[in-house]
């Protein structure tokens, strides 16, 4: 035995979605539960071998190999699939082991992690079931970590991902991108699937989960691999590119070392991950290359004006406010109008920000809401209404349940009682 | 030094709930349990056994010595022994400290025994 190499991070989950994505192409969308057995055979078989002689040398080209081969077991057995031999046959020859895949090659992966996007969102596919099933085939999660993230039971997931692949299988659609004149509506219905999975896993991330963070930085991947493709990166896929590599960035700093939760204010910018941030900017600059501005444009600006401010005191929240006020003009939904409301406390003073909140602060939409009870105490205490101010937060707990969020809002109803003591 | 086997008893079904991210994390414990015993000295061997059930052998007729052969009853849902490992270690008490660290305890149990040394 030799030593083990460690695995790079994610290996098997993102083989996983490769190479479902590869079966798939070749198998057609009516054979996707099966490039999904198929693939979880392979897994388990790496996940049973590996222990004894170590980790192989090209894992991905281990597990590709593995995967091939059950799937040309499976056509064996069933008869009706023989007409598919070829295809996986002919896909040995492109996945030959290599050291350094020449550059074709991983488009073509990437090509392929595409079309399976574009099935996941495609009409057929009711809505509701488009960020499971995106995560299942394309992110290599499984059910129960669907779930988990998004607080359902598995049960319920795998439902959904059942009754989604059936009508896949009814439908038969081909895996191919849409051709030109559907493109636009099919890249919409992929995007907001996209924009959906991040900001489920991005909300839960205060839920002290892992897999809520690799939920949202696995949008991240897919929301760069559409805006990375000639056909698709429009100017509104690097917006939501841009957006979500400005949020991720942050990612680091939202919690402090004990697990509460770090306001944007509190945060260590020195700690913000300049990559993506970096990032972010240049497929932000890409969006700016059409005329359309879509709310896509207007989150990303209102996170890049926080990502490129040296302090929490030195943001331009004028700008931010007027991409608010853009935004609620698009969308005029009553969460925008909340954080719209934050915008005009920082740049007009908690007066006035209470004035904006007042407008959408019985909005029936935002009574279960507990961050609108929690900005609402933020700005009476800045302004000295410390009785009211903890009535907002008790309200506010009272409606909260992820537990960061309930010891953050305790902390300032404590605040509350006594606001001069330090 | 005394030498133990390590049979790993599992239900080969057991694996297909398993998350791709999971499975990752017990090949990753399998690494470091791995190296930490090579680096020590006290890992002598292992194999996988295929997934088979294998072959039953008996002698069917004394005087011809004649064999019967079966396969071995084998599902997914059965559990079978899955492979082994051979360690070296001080004593008992070590061998079964090493075993405890063994990932194959997070989805099958383990037959710890000693190799006679009188043999």
């Amino acid at each position: 035995m030799t030593d083990v190499p460690g695995l790079v991070d994610h290996l098997f989950r993102h083989s996983a979605g490769q190479l479902v994505a590869a079966l798939t192409r070749r198998l057609g969308a009516e054979n996707l539960q099966l490039a999904e057995d198929v693939v979880q055979e392979a897994l388990v078989k790496a996940l049973r071998t590996w222990p004894f002689h170590g980790v192989p040398a090209n894992p991905e080209a281990w597990l590709a190999q593995v995967a091939r081969n059950a799937a040309l077991d499976a056509l064996r057995r069933d008869s009706s699939l023989a007409r598919k031999r070829e295809a996986i046959e002919s896909w040995l020859e492109v996945r030959r082991p290599q050291l350094s895949e020449p550059a074709s090659e991983c488009d073509a992966i990437e090509d392929d992690e595409l079309r399976l996007l574009f099935l996941c969102c495609s009409a057929g596919v009711p809505p509701d079931a488009r960020v499971p099933l995106a995560l299942k085939t394309a992110g290599g999660f499984s059910a129960a970590e669907i779930a988990r993230a998004f607080l359902a039971r598995e049960a319920a997931i795998a439902q959904r991902l059942v009754r989604a692949k059936q009508r896949l299988r009814a439908a038969g659609p081909d895996l191919a991108l849409p051709a030109t004149p559907d493109l636009p509506a099919a890249l919409d219905a992929v995007l907001q699937t996209i924009y959906l999975t991040f900001n489920a896993g991005y909300a839960a991330a205060e839920g002290e989960d892992l897999v809520r963070r690799d939920i949202a930085l696995e949008a991240v991947r897919l929301a760069r691999l559409v805006a990375g493709h000639p056909r698709t990166g429009t100017p509104k896929a690097h917006a939501l590119a841009a957006l979500l590599l400005l949020q991720a960035a942050r990612f680091p700093t939202r919690l402090d070392a004990q697990g509460e939760i770090l306001l944007l204010e509190d945060q260590d910018r020195s700690r913000w991950d300049r990559g993506l941030l970096a990032a972010g900017l240049r497929h932000l600059e890409s969006a700016g290359r059409g005329a359309d501005i879509t709310p896509y444009h207007l989150e990303a600006g209102i996170a890049a004006a926080h990502a490129v401010a040296p302090s929490a005191a030195a943001t331009d929240w004028r700008r931010i406010l007027h991409l608010y006020d853009a935004l609620l003009a698009e969308n005029p939904s009553p969460v925008v109008a909340l954080n719209r409301a934050v915008a005009v406390a920082q740049a007009d003073g908690p007066g006035a920000g209470l004035d904006a909140l007042e407008a959408v602060r019985h909005h029936p939409a935002l009574q279960s809401y507990p961050l609108l009870h929690g900005t609402r105490g933020e700005l009476l205490l800045r302004l000295g209404a410390t009785l009211e101010a903890a009535a907002s937060f008790r309200a506010a707990l009272a409606l909260a349940t992820p537990e960061p969020l309930r010891r953050r809002l305790a902390a300032r109803l404590a605040a509350c009682a006594g606001p001069d003591e330090n | 030094m005394p030498k133990y086997i390590l049979l790993l008893h599992e239900t080969p079904g057991d694996f297909a709930h398993l998350s791709p991210e999971q499975m990752q994390a017990i090949v990753e414990k399998y690494s470091a349990w791995l190296g930490g015993l090579q680096a020590a000295g006290r890992m002598a061997g292992g194999e996988k056994l295929k997934d088979d059930g294998g072959l039953h052998l008996r002698r069917a007729d004394r005087t011809t010595g004649q064999l019967a052969i079966q396969d071995g009853p084998y599902s997914e849902t059965k559990e079978v022994l899955g492979g082994y490992f051979l360690i070296e270690a001080a004593g008992r008490d070590e061998a079964v400290e090493i075993a405890r660290g063994c990932p194959h305890l997070e989805n099958g149990w383990i037959e710890l025994r000693e190799i006679d040394p009188t043999a």
